[in-house]
């Protein structure tokens, strides 16, 4: 009875949230800088899915009388220092920062989320407790604590995951706890409460879908800050280690090659940039839509 | 004003969380996979070190003791400004960090520079003209600059300066042509989020009665903009300026590397590289403490020149 009552409310709320959904989905629509930044997302989604399939070359295969060959219709981002094509490199590139970003967001939102849920809900020491937590984790900047969670374990891009992931996840916690302390007294939830609905179903079904929209804001933001963190560990050389080719890892390659061979440095760097811009124009458009009231905040990673 | 209870419980709160990170940083030390003892003497000696020479090295770091007392010993010391001894030159890692803490100052003032150059009239530019073109652009750039690699625009920086152009140095420190590179390099990243600070700050003042008031009076535009408006736009700006402490010191960490600056970052990095436990625990410790202290002086300064900032509130 109560189960089925509830879910009766819950469908009621779903479906205003559609109607809602589809007004900001035309809102998003509207401005072209949005359509720009989901373009530019979805075109590199699909050059790091399909990366391997359309490389032209195999991206460790050296050609050593090929050597820092400029871009021609052959090579069109030119070779590297041991002949490889810069831009077979740089598309299976794409599929590791697109892989580590995704993986990285995901440990840091599913981590997050499920910390700031508990610490709203429960409210009282486990708050108190989990929001010292949250305080430590953002007493460090960011990429110092991951430079040096990276370093001591050692120089592995896994080990660069490791350190990401666990750097970063307070955010979400501090903004999903925001959300459900103010959800928490709503008469819905009140109402639900009384009608004795379980806690982990109110924490599920009415106070979580509250925060989706800032929290998919934050995590689109994300993508494009780990894959800067991603590619700036490996530049400094805790990541990827060469040969891999690793947009960081290439960039660093290309320093002493900066004027005779330009593309070997700015190919790369020319990828990372227009990937995090993708995820910040998105991000931004997002955010107007989805998170009027502005919680999550644009911020520069290194 | 600020009341005495906020007060004493942001300071409880900012003491706790210091502890915290002092018990975080001891702890860093064991994720080493294996032994540090015969990991770091290992690469000191460059060869496989004898049981003998490890158990020395055990007993002269007092790595033989539990874990606790361990960690009790290094926050004694620390209390009474022992950071350690670096492994590598026996120098008192106190020192090695004095030694480069005004390089790193250096560079994030003048960083700090180059961003309000930078942002304060395109933030303000782009609130007066809001929707135009210029608008547009404007953070359109701040957009283009907050996803640009630092390190990338390094490398841009070094093509066209010194490799192209043939002015200022490609890497040192000493001079104020050294500082020119590094600055832009983390001073620009810096600009585009305090951009969208001015614009956003700009905007509200501009909506304020005061601003209608002296338009009123019949005062110029560009008075009412720059004497009334952007005077009061800049209070939260400013304020907030101290928390963008921590994205210096991460960008310091690429800019120093890069252009072979002595400074906290590149301190950091050759520790981390080298195993070098005490120097990384000592930067990593006061990296933090240095930031939880300005966040914490931050939020006192905002809560003071606003008094609108609720007290005890949940700080954004």
């Amino acid at each position: 009875m109560i189960a089925a009552l509830d879910t009766i409310v819950t469908g009621l709320r779903r479906r205003y949230r559609a109607v809602r959904t589809s007004r900001a989905l035309a809102a998003f629509f509207a401005n072209p800088l949005n359509v720009a930044g989901l373009a530019i997302v979805v075109t590199l989604s699909i050059a790091a899915v399909l990366g391997p399939v359309a490389a032209p070359y195999d991206p460790a295969s050296q050609d050593l009388a090929n050597r820092l060959q400029p871009p021609t219709l052959a090579h069109p981002m030119g070779t590297d220092q041991l002949g490889r094509d810069v831009f077979s490199r740089l598309l299976y590139g794409a599929r590791l920062s697109f892989g580590i970003a995704v993986a990285v967001t995901a440990i840091r939102l599913v981590l997050g989320t499920a910390i700031g849920l508990l610490a709203g809900y429960a409210g009282g020491w486990v708050d108190e407790f989990l929001m010292r937590l949250v305080d430590i984790q953002l007493a460090f900047p960011g990429l110092v604590l991951a430079l040096v969670v990276a370093g001591i374990l050692g120089p592995s891009l896994r080990n660069v995951m490791l350190a990401l992931a666990v750097v970063g996840w307070a955010s979400y916690a501090r903004l999903v706890r925001g959300s459900v302390l103010s959800t928490k007294e709503r008469e819905f939830v009140k109402a639900a409460r009384l009608m004795g609905v379980s806690r982990i179903r109110i924490a599920v079904r009415h106070l979580l879908p509250n925060v989706v929209g800032p929290v998919i804001v934050l995590a689109t933001m994300n993508l494009g800050t780990v894959i800067l963190g991603t590619a700036g560990l490996s530049f400094i050389g805790l990541g990827a280690q060469p040969p891999t080719p690793e947009w960081g890892t290439m960039l660093s390659a290309g320093r002493h090659h900066l004027r005779g061979a330009w593309w070997l440095a700015n190919a790369p760097g020319a990828a990372i940039m227009l990937t995090v811009f993708g995820f910040n124009l998105l991000g931004d458009g997002l955010r107007d839509v989805l998170d009027p009231n502005h919680d999550t905040t644009l911020e520069k990673p290194t | 004003m600020i009341g005495y209870d906020y007060l004493a419980s942001r300071l409880a709160t900012s003491l706790a969380v210091t502890f915290g990170v002092s018990v975080v940083t001891y702890g860093l030390i064991f994720l080493t996979p294996g032994d540090p003892a015969e990991i770091i003497l290992s690469q000191q000696l460059d060869r496989q070190p004898s049981a003998a020479e490890i158990e020395a090295f055990r007993a002269e770091h007092g790595l033989n003791d539990p874990v606790p007392v361990q960690y009790l010993n290094w926050l004694t010391d620390v209390f009474r400004g022992d950071l350690g001894t670096s492994y590598y030159s026996d120098m008192p890692v106190s020192t090695l960090i004095i030694e480069v803490v005004p390089f790193t100052l250096e560079l994030a003032l003048a960083a700090m520079l180059v961003a309000l150059v930078i942002s304060i009239p395109a933030g303000v530019v782009s609130a007066v003209n809001r929707g135009s073109p210029i608008d547009h652009a404007s953070q359109l750039g701040a957009l283009l600059g907050v996803s640009m690699p630092n390190f990338w625009l390094a490398y841009l920086l070094i093509l066209l300066f010194p490799l192209t152009l043939g002015v200022l140095p490609v890497a040192g420190a000493g001079s104020v042509g050294h500082l020119v590179l590094p600055a832009i390099t983390l001073g620009s990243g810096m600009a585009a989020v305090v951009t969208r600070l001015v614009r956003s700050s700009m905007l509200e003042v501009l909506d304020e009665a005061y601003v209608d008031t002296a338009r009123a009076k019949g005062l110029r535009e560009r008075i009412v903009v720059y004497k009334h408006a952007l005077r009061n736009a800049l209070v939260p700006v400013v304020t907030i300026l101290g928390l963008q402490l921590g994205t210096l010191l991460n960008g310091a960490v690429v800019v120093e590397i890069i252009f072979q600056r002595p400074g906290l970052g590149s301190l950091l990095v050759d520790a981390v590289f080298e195993r070098n436990y005490p120097v990384v625990q000592a930067v990593t410790l006061v990296t933090a403490i240095v930031f939880v202290a300005t966040n914490l002086l931050v939020d006192l300064t905002y809560r003071y020149l606003d008094p609108r900032v609720q007290l005890g509130g949940e700080t954004a």
